[in-house]
């Protein structure tokens, strides 16, 4: 399979004004990745999901990420051939910030795989896929707010009885139990 | 003929059926409670700590290093160390630890706590039938209750403690040899013109398998 | 006598069902809102995560040796493999060797793994069916045979805690071998009564023949994988694709199907069984020896160095992924699994629409799903 280097020129003569960047991967496993912008996104994929040389017909697998401290949220697509047994080619796309500009487009037309690990980025991080056929919360039940793999989500202040609490498990059982509970009577008894 | 994929079933069925009065393979079950499974050296269910000899607390192995803490994956072990110190097999002054509960509601059973533990004090257990009437008090396990005696962990692990206690009784036999020569040294009167003889070649301090070098 | 008057119209409804969470056959709390015309499914929506125990969350405020034991507890039934695919990414994002012996113990391993899913399957699958528990206590007798040895290697039937980065925890104990030699010997003519069973069943031919048919190419847009993709006719084994591990080395083949319907995933399956057998002939005889871990592993306190990586194994459900990313702390960045039985169940859906109710739980039953992978 060609380097990330030449299908970066490829797909810059195929889709005139995509702006795409090679994000470089220092860990040993040589894996580095296409930063996409939102408006090609799609054009880029249905060439390399339809160009003959790649034949990328396979999306593995999408993942959200939070960069908490860049401020914005991630999605990272990974892509293989059946056909031509070879891959991955791995593409990201990033969302303006973390609050109001959180839409990406959907790849779920390109691959129909996306359609359930989209709904899961939605669900558990925020990002707004637009064209996604079916976009709804997936995992957490359908009244939940808030988005629950973001790094500074919050869980809301409910606590159950743990007899071993210790560190912020322990100031919790203070707050909302200020005397543990007492033993059942009839084991007490005995 | 219409049925023959089911007839040769039912012939399958038959035979395992008649096949499980004669043969031991075929009879797959055991009348538990009355019959129990062996289970195998390896198995694990729930930590405990060994002590030597016959006092739980003088010879309580665990030096509240907190290290089965850090490691434990659903943190259900809670640690808080002792003031006073006490010696060790090699007589060494060790810290103890004043609080040592372990919640078995949590515990998943890895064994990770037994494996990264640097001085062979906590190990894994066999027993499970542990279903008790109340669950608030009972899984909460403290450091009595944890106590068991190295002759149990010969009982449940025959290889491992075998391996335990000869590298602890090499341990004691190199500390004493260092004391002895450390003795030998003091005592040796030193003559008034010859150079200074240099230091007493020393015993490498005895590292335990187990241990991990900090970072 | 009711006469019946033809020109009067019968008022119809659709009605909408839900399937589970409480229901035996969904193999877990999974629940599908049917709608049915009748008997027949007109609209089926998969609902779950009340099996969503949050382990990516976990996973990036616990250590990376801590993660091996949450990755036994997703696919429950296959907990070797699930610390395979973990302990690969981990040793692809920190450049970490395996020695030789370690290696063939984890294809050892992972094909007695192979082996308990796709049997556990064939059960399940008869017993959704309707044969209550038959076929499945004989798939489970052979099961068992496989957890003794596991539970003498490991201390543990089914989570296994086993693989550690670079290796397996703890070496193979004196007598394991000759133990598998006996297990394997034996499976073959336990497939072949287990066949005899079932394969010439006319009742089992009839609710699986042309049931439930993904096409090839479907099925590869919709990132299906494992044998459902193989039943379709798609040749794309991992272990053959990517020869990760110590699979290069083994003559095996990979079994495909024609027509894509239940009874060829359920076929596929028993194939594999036999595939798996051979690897472990060979492997139990070419075992090389040597250490199982390289002594200067470190246990406690890995970070490896900022970056990420992606590793996938050819788990019995289908491809297993782990996308790890590191910012050189000793917890992970993100840590994302890629889980075969949420994306085989993408289009249940489609394969589902135009059967009757009954075909709905032996098409979820051949798509071979357990939820702890699904929810995580």
């Amino acid at each position: 399979m060609e380097t990330l280097e030449q299908l970066k020129a490829r797909l810059e003569t195929a889709i005139p004004n995509a702006k795409i960047e090679i994000v470089p991967n220092p860990s040993p496993v040589n894996q580095p990745s296409l930063l996409l912008d939102t408006e090609s996104a799609r054009a880029i994929a249905h060439f390399l999901r339809d160009d003959p040389q790649l034949r990328l017909d396979y999306c593995s697998n999408v993942t959200g990420v939070d960069w908490l401290k860049a401020g914005y949220l991630e999605a990272v697509y990974h892509l293989y051939s059946v056909a031509l047994k070879h891959g991955p080619v791995i593409l990201r796309m990033r969302t303006g910030n973390r609050a109001d500009r959180v839409y990406l487009p959907s790849l779920t037309p390109v691959w129909r795989s996306c359609e359930f690990q989209e709904r899961e980025v939605y669900d558990l991080y925020g990002i707004v896929f637009q064209g996604h056929p079916d976009l709804r919360r997936i995992l957490m039940w359908d009244e939940f707010v808030d988005y629950p793999m973001r790094k500074d989500y919050v869980e809301p202040d409910d606590y159950e009885y743990d007899p071993t609490p210790h560190d912020d498990a322990l100031e919790k059982a203070r707050k909302h139990y200020p005397q543990a509970p007492a033993p059942l009577q009839t084991e007490a008894a005995q | 003929m219409l049925g023959s994929g089911i007839i040769r079933g039912f012939i399958e069925t038959a035979r395992n059926f008649a096949g499980s009065y004669c043969s031991r393979e075929r009879l797959t079950t055991i009348q538990y409670p009355e019959e129990r499974l062996a289970q195998p050296e390896s198995a694990r269910i729930m930590p405990f700590l060994v002590f030597d000899g016959a006092d739980p607390k003088a010879g309580l192995r665990c030096t509240a290093c907190t290290i089965c803490e850090q490691e434990c994956p659903p943190q259900c072990i809670y640690i808080i160390k002792d003031a006073v110190k006490k010696p060790d097999h090699i007589g060494k002054m060790q810290m103890q630890p004043k609080v040592f509960d372990i919640d078995i509601s949590v515990c998943m059973g890895c064994g990770i706590c037994a494996e990264v533990c640097p001085f062979d004090s906590i190990k894994m257990d066999q027993v499970f039938e542990l279903s008790s009437g109340e669950r608030f008090n009972t899984f909460l396990l403290h450091k009595e209750q944890l106590a068991k005696p190295n002759e149990y962990f010969r009982k449940l692990h025959p290889s491992d403690a075998a391996e335990t206690d000869a590298r602890r009784a090499e341990d004691k036999i190199k500390a004493e040899a260092k004391a002895r020569a450390a003795a030998a040294a003091a005592a040796a009167p030193k003559p008034p013109s010859s150079p200074k003889p240099g230091p007493p070649p020393k015993v490498p301090a005895p590292v335990p398998e187990h241990a991990e070098v900090a970072t | 006598m009711i006469a019946i008057d033809n020109d009067t119209e019968v008022k119809q409804e659709l009605l909408e069902v839900s399937m589970g969470p409480h229901h035996p056959s969904t193999h877990g709390v999974f629940r599908m809102n049917v709608l049915l015309d009748g008997e027949t499914v007109v609209k089926l929506k998969p609902v779950f995560g009340y099996l969503h125990r949050n382990h990516e969350k976990i996973a990036e405020t616990n250590s990376y040796l801590a993660s091996i034991p949450y990755t036994d507890r997703l696919d429950y039934i296959c907990a070797m493999t699930n610390n395979w695919a973990y302990t690969l990414s981990v040793e692809k994002l920190a450049g970490i060797a395996v020695p030789p012996r370690a290696e063939y113990i984890r294809v050892i391993v992972s094909e007695l793994t192979r082996l308990i899913n796709h049997s556990c399957l064939a059960g399940f699958l008869l017993q959704d069916m309707g044969a209550l528990g038959t076929p499945l206590m004989y798939a489970f007798r052979e099961r068992e045979k496989i957890l003794d040895l596991f539970e003498a290697l490991t201390g543990s039937r089914m989570m296994h805690n086993f693989m550690r980065f670079g290796g397996c925890r703890c070496d193979l104990p004196p007598g394991w071998v000759d133990g598998a030699k006996t297990i394997v010997a034996h499976f073959g003519p336990f497939l072949d009564e287990f066949e005899a069973l079932l394969t010439g069943n006319e009742i089992l031919r009839a609710r699986t023949e042309g049931v439930g048919v993904l096409s090839g190419a479907l099925a590869v847009s919709a990132g299906v994988t494992g044998p459902m993709l193989r039943a379709s006719g798609v040749n794309y084994d991992i272990r053959k694709v990517d020869a990760y591990g110590a699979y290069g080395k083994f003559a095996f083949r990979v079994p495909l199907g024609q027509r894509g319907d239940v009874f060829d995933r359920y076929m596929v399956r028993i194939l594999e069984m036999r595939e798996s057998l051979k690897i472990l002939e060979q492997a139990l005889r070419e075992l090389p020896d040597g250490p199982v871990i390289d002594p200067k592993a470190k246990l406690r306190n890995l970070r490896p160095k900022p970056g990420e990586a992606y590793g996938r194994i050819e788990s019995p459900k289908g491809e297993l992924g782990f996308y790890l990313i590191s910012d050189g702390g000793p917890t992970p960045y993100r840590f994302r699994v890629r889980p075969p039985s949420l994306i085989n169940v993408t289009i249940l859906e489609d394969l589902c629409l135009g059967h009757s109710v009954a075909d709905v739980v032996v098409i979820l039953g051949s798509v071979d799903i357990v939820l702890g992978e699904v929810d995580r």
